[in-house]
């Protein structure tokens, strides 16, 4: 064993090794950084150069991007609200609204530190778990994860916001969205509209960019002023260190946490991110910060993140199985430079010190990483101060072409358009999000595992010993929450509960409308969504149809609640308490639907014109006419956006979405425009 | 419309050139093609890091060495739709240049064979350059006591369960094999791919299994060795006649066709083994074609199938081959045409025969 250590230590620290091990950092950084892009993207970077390459340098290479992307990835989840890759996208939550307070530095500075200790114990709990993972994974069967999915979907409780009605009607309203597309069990298609599109489901990034970002750009622009409100980027990049060390249990907490997800083939790390969130929140004692910028937000995915990204290369390496997109690739280029991972991985007259050296690798790659982080922050944050709506294009440009990204089809945006609206709808109406992500992410697992496990194991498979464990986990976890949630004063809401937590409103918006038709509109919208999503999950085989039926049920009866009290509010009945909630209902800053026509707008030039002429009629439009910029800096800035795109583009031989000139004129097209 | 002029206009300009060149060269020679400075485009209707991936990137770099004036050549993914969209797309977009190819694998094939509605590829206007087969190994646990086929008789009153990616995907040719051998296997849906498959077998949810030769060999071997598992038959490939051989890679072992004979005492035929037969060639025997648009002139079809048949024969290829295409000869050159249209036809009485089981039997909505 020690032979092992010494030879996979020896391996790491040549100068060989660290040297594609800090190219691989160096891309991942770049990559990361870059909110359009994700580990995905990075490792198609790569796979052409690793090709022919010596195999340790290619893992050295490799496992430097992937260790580096969680945590570079943080700055556009902190600076701009844009979740960096589907695992960050709970950053999103707390770490924006700090860096809008001007507290971005220390959001920053503490998230780093947060992924490094996160990255390391991570590393740690695989060096100690690598041998005996084996049968840890194999004793987690279809019964287990969706035991664990069942505990993931309980977080919905602390993440609900004030209504728990509302969250539950969110979470269903997510579950729904995630079962767009073949079903798992027999394949039958589920309100695809007979689309080819659809029928592989939306994609996560999608969803993320559509429900978080973009809401939070528009509401933004009707704000004339810069992301971080004070304008200034604010002190405390080591108050950002510090809090991480107070919180130091709950970095260790969320990185378990992490680790063991990534290491469960099949959860990934969205999910991972969520449940740390949840238990973030969960085991907070004052609550009431959180979705306003409470640093503990920030911290407890962070932490896990880096630590799943770790777990996740465990059955990737022993099981041959990817735990996520990037790993695929990693899988891939594996393949490719001649190493078959399989049991061998964890064998220690075998393949063990190459296991050690990648997971040794990560931990290294995440040191340096989390140095070059912080040492770029000062910069880079400082994106922060400028005008926004002189950013919004930018970060409009940057949503919709790594929305493009997912399949690269023009559907792609169209679907994010349609997303962006009903994110723009939950956050104005108090709609927890972060309960709508909870679901989506969910839906997939959820189904899958319960239809598996009855198959295997029959309807008494939550009997399984480890399946009970987690489901007491559970119930304790309920406990918990509902005792927090009744402490709190409950007479005055229809519903009688109450939590302390409110996700949605920003500071100083009294969200309580005078006025109840919009909301009592969009409530009736979800309610006709559920009654369709049970009538298309009722056209399907019976295996297809329980699950769009089960959720269309209870969302339809979390909606009709929320409608029924809505409406006699609207009408004058009685008060709608903690439902009644409208956040256009303020004190009033220019209409969003401006923005949201903008948006519009550039979406149809794509369709028509394609990508490079839509682009550069929406930036010269919106800077002249919104921006109200000189000619000369318009000019400046639309050639930046077009050179910055023409060039990614070129590098990674990516193609930009094309429109109908295209499609009808493509011979007479010459390349950008193509 | 556009189709057309652009015709007219390649043809002008072959022409032009031809008389510019004033016939210096034979209007089919190879020496006319030259890609020199271009970037050919490697249509892959998966995403990055699936198998058929692997498998163009792998081929990639050989491709640019032997195609003349050694051009770029990338691998362009267009994921989705179940690898139909890509397809699509490309066979809408892609002009016959001998600038854009297109890679597919059995997930293409069947939605084809099947006849679906939404597939508007045509595989007989598409022209091949190479045909990449692969195998598997179907084997069992070693609790059955079942050491070879002959001995499958044993289990047949047992329910068996399998770990299935789906009925209409890959999944479907052991799906028809085991029905053929008269298995009773309840198919348990919703994997991932055989990696769940194999992980399902491990913890003693599945009890039959199949790997491809790859995972197998690292994967299964050891369990094998250990006592737990039992291989049966590997799937066999088809030799140039077009009949099922053995696996080069696994000489020792019985091909499906062999196991059904070991158990039945007879071959099998009928409309149910047409059918196997087409899904198993166009899932393994051939399961990965790469071709050209349709259109595309003569000479970039031989120069295309001369510069794949110099890149399989390569010995640095050789020698990097193993695990991502074994040990399967690579169909280049002549004997494309043969595996290339076992790959991709059907018999229309098997195609209605298998579009009835599915839709009887899984529910399926063709």
């Amino acid at each position: 064993m020690l032979d092992v250590f010494i030879t996979s230590l020896h391996n790491l620290l040549t100068l060989h090794h660290l040297g594609f091990m800090m190219i691989g950092v160096a891309v991942g950084l770049i990559v990361g950084i870059l909110p359009a892009l994700g580990g995905i993207a990075g490792m198609s970077l790569l796979l052409p150069f690793v090709y022919g390459m010596e195999p340790t340098a290619a893992i050295a290479m490799m496992v430097g991007l992937l260790a580096v992307i969680p945590t570079s990835d943080t700055f556009s989840c902190i600076l701009m609200g844009i979740p960096g890759s589907s695992a960050s996208q709970a950053t999103v939550l707390d770490g924006f609204p700090l860096a809008r307070k001007g507290e971005a530095a220390r959001a920053l500075s503490a998230s780093f530190a947060a992924s490094m200790i996160g990255g390391l114990f991570g590393a740690l709990c695989l060096t100690a778990i690598v041998i005996v993972a084996r049968p840890i994974i194999l004793s987690f069967t279809s019964a287990e994860l969706f035991m664990l999915a069942l505990f993931g979907l309980s977080m919905v409780g602390v993440l609900s916001g004030n209504s728990l009605a509302k969250g539950v009607a969110a979470c269903s309203l997510g579950l729904a969205f995630g079962a767009i597309g073949t079903a798992p069990a027999n394949g039958g298609e589920r309100m695809t509209f007979n689309s080819l599109y659809l029928m592989s489901g939306l994609e996560i990034t999608i969803i993320g960019l559509g429900i978080f970002a973009l809401p939070e750009v528009l509401d933004l622009l009707r704000g004339n002023s810069s992301i971080s409100s004070t304008g200034k980027l604010g002190r405390g990049w080591l108050a950002g260190v510090r809090d991480t060390w107070r919180e130091k249990w709950l970095v260790l907490r969320c990185s378990t946490i992490g680790a063991c997800v990534g290491l469960m083939p099949g959860l990934g790390g969205s999910v991972s991110d969520w449940i740390s969130y949840g238990h973030t929140v969960q085991t907070a004692k004052d609550k009431s910060q959180f979705g306003k910028g409470d640093i503990r937000g920030v911290i407890g995915p962070e932490a896990a993140n880096n630590s799943c990204a770790g777990g996740n290369l465990i059955p990737t390496l022993l099981f041959g199985i990817p735990g996520s997109g990037s790993m695929a690739i990693f899988l891939a280029a594996m393949i490719l430079i001649g190493l078959q991972p399989g049991p061998g991985m964890a064998d220690p007259n075998r393949d063990l010190h190459l296991t050690y050296t990648v997971v040794w690798t990560l931990a290294l790659a995440n040191v340096v990483g989390t140095a070059a982080c912080i040492a770029l922050s000062p910069s880079i944050a400082r994106l922060t101060t400028i005008r926004f709506v002189l950013f919004a294009p930018f970060m409009i440009l940057i949503i919709v072409f790594g929305a493009f990204q997912s399949t690269r089809s023009f559907e792609d945006i169209l679907a994010l358009l349609i997303v962006a609206l009903t994110g723009i709808f939950l956050k104005r109406f108090g709609w927890p999000r972060p309960a709508f992500l909870i679901g989506f992410v969910l839906a997939g697992q959820v189904e899958t595992y319960f239809y598996q496990a009855v198959q295997f194991y029959g309807y008494t498979f939550p009997l399984r010993p480890i399946a009970v464990a987690i489901g007491l986990v559970t119930i304790a976890s309920l406990w918990f929450t509902s005792r927090s949630r009744s402490k709190k004063k409950a007479g005055d809401a229809p519903g009688g509960i109450v939590t302390d937590i409110e996700f949605e409103p920003e500071e100083n918006v009294t969200a309580v409308a005078k006025n109840l038709w919009p909301q009592v509109a969009f409530t009736a919208a979800a309610v006709a969504f559920f009654v369709f999503t049970i009538i298309e999950g009722a056209q399907n085989s019976f295996l297809d149809a329980v699950f769009p039926i089960s959720v269309g049920i209870v969302g339809f009866l979390m909606a009709a609640f929320v409608l029924f009290n809505q409406y006699r509010g609207a009408i004058g009945q009685g008060d709608a308490g903690n439902l009644n909630f409208d956040q256009d209902s303020g004190p009033d800053n220019g209409s969003l639907w401006r923005f949201v026509g903008w948006l519009v707008g550039f979406v149809a030039a794509i369709g028509l014109l394609g990508f490079t002429l839509a682009l550069i009629g929406f930036f010269l439009a919106f800077l002249r006419i919104v921006a109200k910029a000189g000619w000369l800096q318009v000019v400046i800035l639309t050639a930046a956006a077009v050179g910055f795109v023409l060039m990614l583009t070129s590098v990674l031989y990516m193609i930009l979405p094309g429109g109908l000139l295209q499609h009808y004129f493509y011979d007479s097209m010459v390349w950008p425009l193509r | 419309m556009i189709d057309l002029t652009r015709r007219k206009l390649l043809a002008a300009g072959s022409a032009a050139a031809a008389f510019g060149l004033a016939g210096v060269r034979p209007a089919l020679s190879q020496a006319s093609v030259d890609f020199a400075g271009k970037t050919v485009e490697w249509w892959m209707p998966f995403s990055e890091g699936g198998g058929s991936d692997v498998w163009a990137r792998f081929f990639a770099p050989y491709l640019s060495k032997y195609l003349p004036g050694n051009p770029n050549v990338i691998v362009r993914n267009v994921p989705g739709g179940g690898s139909i969209t890509g397809s699509n797309e490309f066979v809408a977009r892609a002009r016959p240049d001998g600038l854009a190819i297109l890679g597919t694998s059995g997930s293409t094939q069947f939605p084809f064979l099947l006849g679906d509605a939404r597939v508007r590829y045509d595989y007989a206007k598409l022209i091949p350059v190479l045909v990449s087969p692969t195998g598997g190994v179907c084997y069992l646990p070693a609790k059955f006591e079942v050491k070879t086929p002959a001995e499958l008789g044993k289990i047949k009153d047992q329910e068996l369960i399998y770990g299935s990616q789906g009925a209409t995907s890959l999944d479907l040719v052991p799906m028809l094999a085991f029905r053929l051998l008269g298995l009773n296997v309840r198919h348990v849906f919703g994997m991932q791919g055989r990696g769940d498959g194999r992980l399902a077998f491990e913890r003693g949810e599945a009890t039959i299994d199949y790997q491809t030769s790859s995972a197998y060999l690292t994967n299964v071997r050891p369990l094998v060795e250990a006592g737990t598992a039992v291989p049966m038959f590997s799937w066999g490939v088809l030799d140039a006649q077009g009949n099922v051989a053995r696996d080069p890679t696994f000489p020792d072992l019985p091909h499906f066709v062999e196991a059904y004979e070991m158990l039945h005492g007879s071959k099998p035929s009928g409309v149910e083994y047409d059918a196997y037969l087409a899904f198993f060639g166009s899932g393994f025997a051939a399961q990965k074609p790469c071709m050209l648009p349709e259109g595309t002139s003569d000479d970039i079809v031989a120069t295309y199938r001369k510069a794949f048949a110099d890149a399989v024969a390569d010995p640095e290829l050789q020698k990097a081959k193993a695990d991502v295409l074994g040990d399967y000869d690579q169909a280049v050159g002549g004997d494309i045409e043969q595996l290339y249209k076992v790959a991709t036809s059907i018999k229309p009485e098997a195609r209605d025969w298998v579009r009835n089981f599915l839709t009887t039997e899984y529910q399926v909505k063709l």
